[in-house]
């Protein structure tokens, strides 16, 4: 018996209602290629997942590399065995690292020394051909290099079981080529090793010494590929394929026939001339023309990367060519005309319908976007959904389903309005071959029946042979244009891809530096002795570093995000330093005087007097007093009534009202205060000139105000600027940092490698810290020097709380981001707690010590009101250590307090 | 190239099914308009309430006694008896905000004319209760004093009678003005990042390119995403203003509601604007969340929802002016505590419409350059 790589017994899995695996046993053998083949969304990802231990299991059981996958400690010691690459280009990769970066950081998670990392990376470049470009960003490689590169991520560690999620999905076929050979050349290395494979390319299965067809969350044959088609009666696995297939699937499927085309004269429905397209030095497209006619299908064949994608996007618009022209229908291409965008059906390559509404969904808004006679929308959705096959995923969000399912989707979409002009960027990656064999068949129906023009691009060779005519461009230059049979003949090569492959080499051969892949393996480098056993399931300080390590270049490599961390708060602190002010002043004063007497003059020039009142011209009438206090111009008003200096004279007491606006509270309050003390200035000076003996108070009265002698704002408003701005911006960069990975899907090396959730929460979050540091220290700065607020106590202590402060507010927003999955809702959420929280019950505007009811206990429970007692504490108060410390430990509790509820929301497992 | 309402209806509504798809943000809206804004009303309050108060009592006479029992609530928590030694620990600590020293030999210099010298302490760090607090001790000390020295004595009669009457909210009670200051802030904040945030979105998952193509203008977009997110934000804020503000909070609105409405409904479109706006000035959501964040503190804080505007420098003042939310403060403190009218606020709503048609054509002037350019 041969052995068992997997063995999966009785799994069943449900995404809500939906089941993506019924019941399904099966023996993976060990120690070969193993391919599963399937239409889309029959649970081969599902499959993939739960064997290489990212998914929980929910039902049944999987043994992988001779244990239990529910056991978490079998778990944990055969990650560093296995290697998964979920499905999409360069999903696990990191876009603004280089390519040896990238690498790098995979070898730093298993603990790799510098010497193995270094001769390990060299060794896989020089294997894929990828060694002239260690130093470009993985964002900045075409489709099939992503490729290869996120397949060298996976094989860093010499994994005993190599699991890949439709690897070669949306990539050119010479890529495709040389990335078969690279895992052949592996394996040839390391015979030992398994592979497990999920494609929709049947010519790739062939190839396979194992194959596992599943439909339905079902297995429905296994075997080598010869007994496959044995099986299934046919001389393709294509066909094989579909005859093993339950009768009502295949039911409605025939082989794609084009029937001629007649040609209808007229003007081209597509013509480009000189297209270029330049992004900076960069030519993506260089000088591209043909000319596309009425009803014709046009196909668009070249290396990832080539321009095919930029020159569609000039066609439909979205760019504007740096030079030559675009025309469509005979007229030059204006991107405003909305008439011919509803003439023209697009699809991008990357899915860009909204994930977060449903398929149905979906459809309905564009068939109202594209204006479709409201009696025909109904049905014009329903009649998609079931030509797409999508009546079963109607009502699913798209982000649930499988890329297949998506591709289809979007699709759906392009052709719902009816356009003349269908312009689809690789239409059919990913996509299942009987959906794109019926996807085929529509088209030709529109383009035969209805006379559409399609220009389409594509990976599959079948595909282009249907073609009434093809285009091969490379580096942004069109190669060849011609019929699929004028091309081979003219290459005089057996089939298409020969030719297509003969054309690419031919084109690469004359450019310098380009290797696309080397005919043969690097010569092996001496292999020193590997240290695999290390790899502990304990806290490991490497791992996290090559977290934090990578987040450090992630940071630098954004410098708008830095320079807005660093001069955000900044920004702020200037703002709030000179607008926060407490001392209530200028208040509008203005004066009812309805005696006009000296003695009334007299009162009034004590307010007019006082450098808290702005005098504003006097107040007329009852009514007039009303309005302008209503108005909000008046703060304060002062009513003198008729026959005020004569009953003042005679002293008999007369009566003047002041009116306060109370729309601020505080202000009133102020304000009233500063009226009573106008007031009494004015008595003692009558007292004091009516010869009155003045009566001495029973009681002096001092007043020492502490901390802040000159009662000046900035003392209390800087040291808690510090604590606001600590808060929020730390605590955003971290919240976002992860919910990030989760929506761009590098999470998958976190669920896919040894590291633990502590070590990746903690090495996201260092290097916020050091960020949220230096930030302080800026602040610091600004504070003593633009502002003039010495640290009177100990600059030690406040140096100690900021940075575990600067700790408990990243960590802060890593527990954020452990609950949220999308960033929009992390960003919300940081948003919400923190401005609320730190603007009103952290000591910013009142003391932390007058807070109560509710807002007291939310303002314990968060650190920004104890970092308040440390920041005023030392700057203003003169504190130190000694007075300080229980605060510090405070914050030391929230610290861990909230990285420990992280670690424990985080789930190294996908649900 | 016309605005078809037809369209800008559909990516509304569209939006609205984004919304709702994360649970989360529903959740933080409910919670920012109702459990956030009764907290901050009941528990922020900026007038001396509830002010801690130490007594260093080394008189221990009638009057000082008398004194420490005229500190008395809802002004000030019961005055704690301290050692003189437990003054500075006590304050360092923030315990307390004002401690009174009462000298030996009080009640005896008192009633012997000498004038004798209490000292209040004041933790001048706490700025909103300090002076207004300090005044309110000084008065308490007083007129215990001189009530015990007189016994029915006439007091000095001050020559004339002053009576200060407050408008619009007599009894200064501070959740009036922080209730309603809440909502306008959490106005603002949801509005800002929400529609930023689905512009960004759009952006980093490629679907504002596609629809791009599609024959929809910029405008019907960007105006579709204003409605949509506005609206929800509305209705919850009126929900909330009319069952938290008025009916939990007790605060009553006296101004015309269908001017705050229409009112509200301008400042709305304005932030959401200034949303979108802040969305064209960045690339993906980590620089979006950084930008937006002390953007709104600042609107947060120096739009007069937090502190007397007049006391901002003049520089300030009028570079606040570029943003919305000084005029919808003024306009909200006009319309519902002091129930002015249209004639008395048609400046702010003036200024608010300008500032909107301004956001809204930078940002219609960036829309398709910073779509393409930031991918």
């Amino acid at each position: 018996m041969t052995p068992i790589a997997a063995r999966v017994r009785r799994l069943s899995h449900l995404y809500g209602r939906a089941v993506a695996l019924d019941d399904v046993t099966v023996e993976i053998p060990a120690s070969c290629m193993v391919g599963l083949i399937g239409p889309d969304g029959v649970g081969k990802s599902t499959l993939l997942a739960l064997i290489a231990g990212v998914r929980r299991i929910q039902e049944g059981g999987v043994f992988a590399l001779d244990g239990d996958m529910r056991d978490p400690e079998h778990r944990r010691s055969s990650l560093p065995r296995i290697a998964y690459m979920p499905q999409g280009l360069g999903r696990n990769l990191y876009p603004t690292l280089t390519v040896f970066e990238n690498l790098d950081f995979f070898g730093r998670l298993f603990d790799q020394s510098k010497t193995e990392r270094e001769w390990r990376i060299a060794e896989l470049l020089a294997a894929t051909g990828l060694d002239p470009f260690p130093d470009r960003p993985a964002g900045k490689l075409s489709g099939g290099m992503k490729q290869k590169l996120s397949l060298c991520c996976s094989l860093i560690h010499d994994p005993d079981l190599l699991i890949l999620d439709e690897p070669t999905t949306g990539v050119d076929p010479l890529s495709r080529r040389q990335f078969w050979e690279l895992i052949d050349r592996i394996r040839a290395r390391r015979p030992g090793m398994s592979v497990m494979v999920a494609t929709a390319y049947m010519e790739e299965a062939q190839r396979f010494d194992w194959l596992t067809a599943m439909d339905g969350g079902r297995i429905i044959a296994t075997g080598s590929p010869e007994e496959l088609r044995a099986r299934g009666n046919a001389s393709t696995l294509d066909d094989a394929f579909i005859n093993l297939l339950p009768e009502a699937k295949r039911a409605g499927h025939q082989a794609v026939i084009v029937p001629p085309r007649r040609t209808t004269g007229g003007p081209p429905a597509i013509e480009a001339e000189g297209l270029t397209q330049r992004f900076g030095k960069f030519t993506a497209v260089d000088h591209v023309s043909f000319r596309i006619e009425r009803g014709e299908i046009f196909g668009f064949l070249g290396s990832n990367g080539c321009g095919k994608s930029t020159t569609m996007k000039m066609l439909t618009g979205l760019l504007a060519p740096t030079e030559g022209e675009a025309r469509l229908f005979g007229r030059p291409l204006d991107a405003r005309d909305m008439a011919t965008r509803e003439r023209v059906g697009y699809m991008t390559q990357a899915f860009s319908l909204y994930g977060e509404l449903t398929v149905r969904q979906n459809l309905e808004l564009h068939s109202h976007l594209f204006h479709l006679p409201e009696d025909r929308r109904a049905a014009r959705v329903r009649e998609m959904l079931e030509r797409f096959d999508l009546l079963g995923a109607a009502d699913s969000r798209p982000d649930s389903l499988p890329l297949g399912q998506k591709q289809r989707l979007q699709l759906a979409v392009a052709v719902l309005h009816g356009p003349e002009v269908l312009i689809l960027d690789e239409p059919t990656s990913g996509v299942d071959p009987v959906a794109r064999d019926s996807f085929w068949q529509f088209l030709i129906g529109l383009a035969r029946g209805d006379g559409v023009t399609i220009f389409l691009s594509t990976h599959f060779m079948n595909e282009a042979e249907r073609c009434d005519r093809i285009s091969l461009m490379h580096a942004g230059k069109v190669l060849a244009v011609g019929t699929a049979k004028e091309l081979t003949q003219r290459r005089g090569t057996g089939s298409l891809q020969d030719a297509f492959i003969a054309y690419l080499e031919d084109a690469a051969a004359v450019e310098p530096g380009a290797k696309p892949g080397k005919p043969e393996a690097a010569p092996e480098p001496t292999r020193p002795a590997v240290s695999r056993a290390s790899l502990s399931s304990r806290f490991d300080f490497g791992r996290l570093w090559a977290y934090a390590r990578r987040e450090t270049l992630e940071i630098l490599r954004d410098p708008i995000r830095l320079a807005f961390s660093l001069l955000g708060p900044l920004i702020l602190m200037v703002t709030v330093g000179y607008g926060i002010s407490f001392d209530v002043e200028h208040l509008a004063f203005a004066a009812f005087d309805q005696d006009q007497t000296n003695e009334s003059r007299e009162l009034l020039e004590n307010f007019a007097g006082s450098r808290y009142f702005t005098e504003h011209p006097e107040i007329s009438s009852d009514t007039e007093l009303e309005r302008r206090l209503k108005s909000g111009e008046l703060k304060v008003a002062v009513e003198i009534p008729p026959n005020f200096g004569k009953r003042l004279l005679r002293g008999q007491q007369p009566e003047i009202s002041v009116w306060l606006d109370g729309a601020m509270p505080f202000r009133a309050d102020t304000a009233s205060g500063y009226v009573q003390g106008v007031a009494l200035t004015y008595f003692s000076d009558q007292a004091a000139r009516s010869q009155t003996p003045t009566v001495q108070p029973p009681v002096n009265i001092e007043e020492r105000f502490r901390y802040n002698q000159a009662f000046k704002s900035v003392y209390q408003t800087i040291p808690s600027s510090i604590m606001l701005i600590l808060i929020l911006i730390p605590a955003m960069m971290t919240a976002v940092s992860v919910a990030r990975e989760k929506e761009t899907g590098s999470i998958a090396n976190f669920r896919s490698t040894p590291i633990t959730g502590i070590e990746f929460l903690l090495g996201k979050q260092l290097p916020y810290v050091v960020t949220g540091f230096i930030s302080f220290l800026t602040l610091l700065l600004v504070a003593i020097f633009l502002f003039g607020v010495p640290v009177k106590g100990s600059t030690a202590t406040l140096l100690l709380g900021a940075f575990i402060y600067i700790g408990a507010a990243t960590a802060f927003g890593l527990l954020i981001s452990s609950f949220t999955s999308t960033q929009i809702a992390a960003i919300f959420t940081t948003t919400i707690l923190t401005i609320v929280i730190g603007v009103n019950f952290s000591g910013l505007l009142l003391p932390f010590s007058s807070l109560s009811g509710v807002a007291r206990w939310i303002g314990i429970g968060f650190p920004s009101g104890w970092f308040t007692q440390i920041s005023l504490g030392t700057f203003t108060k003169g504190l130190g250590f000694s007075d300080l410390w229980p605060d510090l430990l405070v914050l030391v509790v929230f610290a861990l307090g909230f990285v420990a509820a992280a670690t424990v929301i985080l789930r190294k497992q996908e649900a | 190239m016309g605005l078809r309402l037809a369209n800008v209806f559909r990516l509304g509504i569209k939006e609205l099914y984004s919304l709702r798809a994360d649970p989360i943000l529903l959740v933080m809206i409910v919670y920012a308009f109702t459990f956030a804004v009764y907290s901050t009303a009941t528990g922020a309050k900026s007038e001396v309430e509830n002010v801690a108060v130490g007594i260093v009592d080394e008189d221990d006479s009638e009057l000082s006694r008398r004194i420490a029992g005229a500190i008395l609530e809802p002004l000030f928590r019961p005055a704690v008896q301290l050692m003189p030694n437990e003054i500075d620990p006590g304050m360092n600590s923030g315990r307390f905000v004002f401690v009174l020293e009462i000298p030996p030999k009080f009640e005896s210099d008192v009633l012997a004319g000498r004038g004798p010298t209490v000292q209040i302490d004041v933790d001048a760090t706490a700025l909103t209760q300090a002076g207004v607090g300090a005044s309110y001790l000084q008065n308490i000390i007083e007129s215990e004093a001189s009530g015990y020295l007189q016994h029915g004595e006439g007091a000095i009669t001050a020559p004339i009678n002053l009576v200060t009457r407050t408008a619009f909210n007599p009894n200064h009670y501070s959740e009036w003005f922080l209730g309603i200051m809440a909502e306008i802030n959490n106005i603002t904040m949801l509005t800002v990042v929400l529609t930023g945030a689905a512009l960004i979105r759009e952006r980093e998952h490629g679907t504002i390119e596609h629809l791009l193509v599609m024959p929809v203008t910029s405008a019907e977009i960007m105006i579709a995403k204003i409605w949509a997110n506005g609206l929800v934000i509305v209705v919850v804020a009126i929900l909330s203003l009319w069952c938290v503000v008025h009916g939990l909070l007790r605060v009553p609105l006296v101004g015309s509601v269908p001017l705050f409405l229409a009112g509200t409904v301008l400042y709305e479109i304005s932030v959401a604007a200034l949303g979108i706006l802040l969305a064209t000035f960045t690339g993906t959501m980590g620089q979006f969340g950084l930008l937006v964040v002390p953007v709104l503190v600042i609107l947060n804080l120096l739009s007069g929802s937090a502190t007397p505007p007049e006391s901002m420098p003049d520089w300030l003042i009028e570079v606040m002016k570029v943003a919305p939310t000084p005029h919808f403060v003024s306009f909200a403190q006009g319309v519902l505590y002091r129930a002015a009218g249209f004639e008395l606020v048609w400046p702010q709503l003036a200024a608010l419409a300008g500032i909107t048609v301004c956001y809204f054509s930078v940002s219609l002037i960036r829309f398709r350059k910073a779509i393409t350019s930031f991918q």
